[in-house]
């Protein structure tokens, strides 16, 4: 047994977070013919494309933004790079819906850059002039790539630094401009950290609901609320999430197979402060301006709008509840973030202890749920849950006993089950790309010295990739600090999130009143931010 | 049949931790109607009545999630906002018919089920909005004309298939079919002056700035921009009308009560339904929310007293929510969303 130990908890793990999946599937192949084809004769064809594009664009757009950002501040000596540096990961705190609505009432018809522009150039109507409409395609990409950029800035950043010296300087020695010594040396290495971002990217888009929503872009997610809750056939919408998890699991093999051939360990555990590039001149400032520019527009006018709401209502926001609100998602969000960590581990580590082949398949697995739309998911989570909670009143019943009722699903259970479902990839992504940098030899040395798994895992693995696992929670923290259709669903009586607290007045067009918690939950998450900026600094 | 010690124990223990909560007495209430615009209701019941309310805001999936329960489920009543949303939940037998004479007494035969199943506490009326500056006030728009070509790119929507656009579709499908109705969407989509976006706040918004000239639009939130310092001057940019004066009537939707299959808490349950029918609570909507009480005799809010009587279509609910999923198709098949 204990030799199976660690596949047999690996399989037991992967097979519980799918039971979500399982249950969709298990719906999806229930007959729906009807609803299924009338879609398809009217709408879903408009809604794949209007996916494909924005799923292109955002991944483009996080790309254009987070790559240069991460190689310039992991390479190059800036002014303020200290502050910058973190400052680029801010976006990430913002929920994507309140971004959106920033901007929305920022650049609308009615909003005052329009309004700045037709007094300047006395346009009298719509029709005398060209401005790019904020709530179409376009506008939810770019709001999208403002937010969703920071997944592939940070774990570029974490590849890059984690580079060896040595390669770098050998590419220099050898000939290679810096350009070329990027292009050659340090983009492949940073690839697979990059594919992980760029894919964390793709499928956050694909779930998206709030800012699509509010940008009336119609996608596949879009359709499945539609679909669930307008024609109320979970079969139909089941249908359709499968599709959208096909499309995930395509992305991810192609994205795995491009880099198969490619194995590259480091041996060095990174590299010292004076190896960066000191930038001069046009290129200081155009660097710059280019990262502050990525922080402003993601994250600092935004913040800059919500505290003007928020100290103007102060008094009608500042209460009790909104005290309640914050330590509901901070115990929450951290329980999950370290379940999840711990996860990851096991899956990991089990698949890098066990050989290649049949534990990676767990692996995969865990991480499917992250496709999924929030409230796809919460139906997932609920079938096999209150499945689970009948059988133990059942069992009470049959021992004479008071039912306990909802032991699963009418507590904070559900909730937590759900967000480790949806982001446990995030925490298992991360860890997996750090584990991949440990070169197997150190694991054939540590063995040749007669130490166990345990030991080796301890003494070896875990500092090694410490700054994975440290960014893998962060992201699994704030993501659940921000997630919102999976708690609408799941959340027991007499619990919000701030998430739910903010939506309320979002989705009544009062932003206003939802201005104070909207700033905690950027606040809050902040803090491991500022851990994690810390836990990087220290290393170097 | 012996069973094993130390489950049984196990069991018991557990089961003691939660009877001991159930000693208060408590209602439990799923709603789609936002926590903040109840809270001054069901507080003032607790202080009334010392029974506790809790409340889970369910904004989408209400039917879903009591299917699932069951007969586990911890909900007494279910707020609802739209008939649809509300019918979805009654008609897959998810609640229980109420027999309350305070509640046959307050709520008009009209906005209640004749079994019980379902109580209407507030209607609102989908209205028209059209431009002070450029239209003036139209007391005799009807629904059907907006899809004449003669308002083409005069018109602003939020999507067609929020509940509230539904419902107004599904009514024109009780009144004209579904042959007519579809042309009346193609043509009213013809019209827009934008793509669908945005709440109903936002197309009165619009209306302002000059983007299109007539809007579809809640009665309330009329109201709630008119005692809003930053939305005031955009209300005031809008007359409301109140359409089909000579023929129908307005449609109107409503928000409603409905006590679930399995409640547990069924005194307290109804209590607060009646509770939610009486005078003080129907005031009480009518002055913080702008909607019209169901209460014969409850005056709506001085405000919406001001925007005028009008006659509502008197076409029975149900016969609406009836066309709902029929509605919705009719929207994806002429793209309205897109």
């Amino acid at each position: 047994m204990k030799r199976y130990g660690w596949t047999v908890s690996s399989w037991g793990i992967a097979l519980v977070l799918t039971l979500p999946i399982l249950a969709l599937i298990v719906e999806a192949l229930l007959p729906a013919e009807d609803i299924f084809r009338h879609l398809w004769a009217s709408v879903l064809p408009a809604y794949i494309g209007n996916t494909f594009w924005l799923v292109s664009l955002v991944m483009g757009l996080s790309l254009l933004f987070g790559l240069p950002a991460a190689w310039l501040m992991a390479m190059c000596e800036l002014p303020g790079r200290r502050w910058l540096q973190w400052a680029l990961i801010l976006p990430l705190a913002m929920p994507s819906y309140i971004v959106a609505f920033v901007y929305t009432d920022l650049l609308d018809y009615s909003g005052p850059v329009q309004l700045a522009l037709r007094d300047w150039f006395g346009w009298q109507s719509a029709g005398d002039y060209y401005f790019p409409p904020i709530r179409s395609l376009g506008g939810a990409a770019l709001v999208l790539g403002l937010v969703l950029y920071p997944y592939v800035y940070l774990l570029g950043r974490t590849a890059f630094l984690e580079q060896s010296t040595s390669l770098i300087q050998s590419s220099r020695l050898l000939g290679c401009t810096p350009w070329q010594s990027f292009c050659r040396v340090s983009l492949p290495l940073a690839r697979p950290a990059i594919a992980v971002g760029l894919s964390l990217v793709a499928m956050e888009t694909l779930a998206e609901f709030g800012t699509v929503n509010f940008f009336a872009v119609n996608t596949l997610t879009t359709a499945v609320y539609d679909t669930w809750l307008g024609y109320g056939s979970l079969q139909a919408a089941a249908k359709i999430s499968a599709i959208m998890l096909l499309v995930v699991m395509v992305l991810l093999s192609l994205e795995r197979m491009s880099r198969k051939r490619q194995q590259v360990f480091q041996k060095s555990m990174g590299h010292e402060q004076e190896a960066g590039y000191r930038l001069t001149g046009g290129r200081k400032w155009a660097a710059l301006a280019f990262c502050w520019g990525l922080v402003g527009l993601g994250f600092l006018l935004p913040f800059v709008i919500l505290c003007y709401h928020a100290v103007r209502y102060f008094d009608q926001a500042w209460n009790a509840r909104f005290f309640e609100y914050s330590l509901n998602s901070l115990v929450l969000s951290a329980v999950v973030a370290v379940l999840g960590l711990a996860i990851a581990l096991l899956l990991g580590m089990t698949h890098r202890l066990k050989g290649k082949r049949h534990t990676v398949l767990p692996l995969r697995l865990a991480a499917m749920g992250y496709a999924l739309p929030g409230t796809v998911l919460a139906i997932g989570v609920l079938v096999p849950l209150t499945m689970m909670d009948f059988a133990i009143n059942d069992l009470a019943l049959w021992l004479s006993l008071p039912e306990p009722g909802l032991l699963l699903t009418g507590t904070m259970t559900a909730i937590a089950f759900g967000y480790l479902v949806r982001f446990g990839a995030m925490a298992i992504g991360a860890v997996e790309s750090s584990l991949n940098k440990v070169s197997p030899s150190l694991d054939m040395v540590t063995q040749t010295m007669g130490y166990g798994p345990a030991a080796m895992i301890r003494r070896v693995h875990l500092p090694l990739i410490r700054k994975g696992m440290l960014a893998g929670a962060l992201l699994v923290f704030i993501e659940c600090m921000k997630e919102l259709p999976a708690a609408l669903l799941l959340r027991p009586f007499n619990f919000q999130t701030l998430a739910t607290y903010v939506y309320q007045f979002v989705s009544d067009e009062q932003l206003e009143l939802g201005a104070l918690p909207a700033i905690v939950i950027v606040l809050v998450g902040l803090i491991p931010l500022i851990f994690l900026n810390r836990s990087l600094e220290q290393h170097h | 049949m012996t069973r094993p010690f130390f489950l049984t124990a196990a069991a018991a223990l557990l089961a003691s931790s939660f009877t001991a909560q159930a000693a208060a007495e408590e209602v439990n209430v799923y709603s789609n109607r936002q926590e903040f615009l109840i809270k001054p209701m069901l507080d003032t019941f607790t202080k009334e009545t010392g029974i506790d309310v809790n409340v889970v805001f369910i904004k989408d999936g209400m039917g879903e999630r009591l299917e699932r329960e069951g007969r586990l489920s911890p909900a007494d009543l279910v707020l609802t906002v739209d008939v649809s949303r509300l019918m979805d939940v009654v008609d897959k037998d998810l609640t229980q018919p109420v027999q309350s004479d305070v509640l046959e007494q307050n709520i008009p035969a009209q906005y209640r089920d004749a079994d019980g199943k379902w109580f209407a506490v507030t209607t609102r009326a989908r209205a028209i909005y059209s431009s002070v500056d450029r239209v003036g006030k139209r007391d005799d728009i009807t629904y059907e004309e907006l899809a004449d070509p003669k308002y083409k790119g005069k018109i602003c929507t939020r999507s067609g298939k929020h509940p509230y656009n539904v419902a107004l579709t599904a009514s024109m499908i009780a009144e004209h079919g579904s042959e007519y109705t579809k042309n009346w969407l193609q043509g009213l989509k013809d019209n827009l002056a934008r793509k669908p976006q945005g709440g109903d706040r936002d197309q009165i918004k619009a209306i302002r700035d000059g983007v299109c000239d007539y809007a579809l639009g809640n009665s309330y939130y009329y109201g709630v921009m008119l005692t809003n310092d930053d939305q005031r001057e955009a209300a005031e940019s809008v007359y409301i009308n109140f359409p089909n004066q000579g023929d129908r009537g307005t449609h109107v939707n409503i928000s409603a009560v409905a006590m679930t299959q399995h409640a547990k808490n069924k005194d307290a349950a109804l209590k607060l339904m009646e509770f939610l029918a009486g005078d003080e609570a129907q005031h009480l909507y009518a002055s913080a929310n702008h909607e019209y009480p169901v209460k014969p005799g409850v005056d709506p809010s001085d405000l919406v007293k001001a925007w005028g009587d009008f006659k509502s279509d008197t076409l029975p609910l149900t016969d609406v929510a009836k066309h709902a999923q029929e509605a919705i198709k009719l929207v994806d098949e002429v793209k309205y969303d897109l």
